[in-house]
């Protein structure tokens, strides 16, 4: 992955692929929720402020709200995790995607952590 | 507190949690990993933190008798019986497995939430017995799963394939004195071993005579999908003080023809709720206290959901009014959004 990523505090991740914002869940926070066993898309066309919860996941122990990191508009789905929620454990930065945004405001990718300031977090939170 | 094998979940990794006071392993390799291989090979369960209490003497059998509502005069020596244990007024302090080893000793099994309330209440209402606490100096194993008599018989002299359901016997792990139950909180076959709590040397010796079946820790997470999918209700999530066991599926656990604390309340009492199963009919889990609606009104609340690895399902507990049937669909409320569901049995698994 050649492109850059970034981390919210709530431990989504993005990355920028020709102007849309791909999101997802860190390995952290997999490990963290353990088995996930089904989640909660939004629908394509709607749109979320910075920080605004736009999908849930349910683990077997708790349920979680994932937040979107960027402002924007859905414009794509991973509907396969509507059958494979394990692919957000097994492939949190591939196959377990979980949006794609098209981003209203692209200077908050700036706002959000690097690598290395999500890594101060997680082992501030271990 | 700790377990006498806290050390040994470290080592493998375990995902500790708090459970009432009690460092226990969540998890090891993974909840959905750990409960398949429960139903297809065997697991490995330290339940130490379950409540243990003797209770002994020559008028044993007359108090045990009185304090439950099952009836373990009708029970053999060497043999266990699951039974509610009531307050006065017929509201359950907590439900127990009493193992009769003789008419004069009886070893019963509680819950580590309830375990000094559950002393206290036995000792008012115990005279003239000996009562001891022996949890502290007992370890507990669970070993559950299909192919639980064939690790465990590697290690014991006694023929485990006379041990019936629920029957219980001393006997020895190696050189170590124990005393194997067959029982357990799984759905499957398997046994319950009580131990001296030093002997922890045991944890490894079931872990490498297990090898050849795959056999892997298993931790609460497990145990809790595990119960619900085979029907089995914990205390302080499906039942506590306001309950009676005929408001849950106990009702064959009440034994009106003899005497027992509580059996006058339960004679008088109207039953207008029951606890039944549901299966989501959406991709959502419902979660303890999630309340259940018909149309737009609140008519009870989910007491246990989870994820059932075995159905591939959201399934749980929830109380209804006795009216709704099985089949009907109701509406949960999972944080202030509606889901589908449809009424079922609790019993979700019952193996071959």
């Amino acid at each position: 992955m050649a492109e850059e990523i970034r981390f919210s505090k709530e431990h989504e991740w993005v990355v920028i692929k020709e102007n849309l914002a791909i999101i997802g869940i860190s390995d952290f926070a997999q490990k963290q929720l353990g088995d996930i066993v089904s989640i909660e898309l939004p629908k394509i066309g709607s749109r979320f402020e910075q920080m605004q919860v736009m999908a849930i996941v349910d683990s077997i122990k708790a349920s979680s709200d994932i937040y979107c990191p960027l402002s924007g508009e859905i414009v794509s789905v991973n509907e396969d995790l509507l059958e494979h929620p394990e692919w957000i454990n097994q492939s949190p930065y591939e196959k377990g995607w979980i949006v794609k945004i098209k981003p209203s405001n692209i200077n908050e990718f700036d706002s959000l952590l690097n690598r290395e300031q999500y890594e101060n977090l997680i082992n501030t939170t271990k | 507190m700790q377990t006498p094998f806290y050390n040994n979940h470290l080592g493998l990794n375990a995902k500790i949690v708090d459970f009432h006071g009690w460092e226990m392993p969540l998890q090891y390799t993974g909840i959905v990993d750990e409960h398949v291989n429960v139903r297809k090979n065997v697991g490995l369960f330290d339940v130490s933190h379950m409540g243990r209490f003797k209770i002994t003497g020559a008028r044993a059998l007359e108090i045990v008798q009185n304090l439950v509502t099952n009836d373990i005069s009708k029970v053999n020596n060497c043999h266990g019986l699951y039974s509610p244990m009531c307050y006065d007024n017929g509201g359950i302090i907590d439900d127990l497995i009493i193992y009769r080893m003789t008419e004069e000793d009886f070893l019963i099994v509680v819950n580590a939430s309830n375990r000094t309330k559950d002393l206290e209440w036995i000792r008012d209402h115990a005279q003239s017995v000996k009562i001891e606490d022996i949890s502290n100096e007992t370890a507990l194993l669970a070993l559950q799963g299909p192919y639980a008599e064939k690790v465990l018989q590697n290690l014991v002299a006694a023929d485990l394939g006379k041990l019936k359901q629920f029957d219980v016997i001393n006997s020895e792990i190696l050189d170590v004195e124990c005393l194997i139950a067959r029982t357990g909180y799984t759905g499957e076959d398997g046994f319950e071993i009580f131990f001296n709590s030093s002997k922890i040397e045991i944890w490894d010796w079931i872990l490498e005579s297990g090898m050849a079946y795959n056999i892997k820790p298993a931790g609460l997470g497990a145990r809790d999908t595990l119960r619900i999918e085979a029907g089995l209700m914990l205390y302080g999530n499906d039942m506590d003080e306001t309950t009676t066991p005929f408001e849950v599926p106990l009702k064959w656990t009440v034994k009106l023809e003899k005497e027992f604390i509580g059996k006058k309340a339960l004679m008088g009492k109207e039953v207008r709720r029951k606890l039944t199963g549901f299966e989501m009919m959406e991709r959502r889990v419902a979660r303890h206290k999630n309340e259940v609606l018909l149309d737009k009104s609140i008519i009870g609340h989910v007491t246990s959901g989870t994820f059932s690895p075995t159905l591939n399902k959201s399934i749980g507990f929830c109380f209804v009014p006795l009216e709704i049937l099985e089949n009907q669909i109701v509406n949960i409320n999972i944080g202030d959004k509606l889901y589908k569901a449809k009424i079922c049995s609790t019993r979700f698994y019952k193996r071959n």
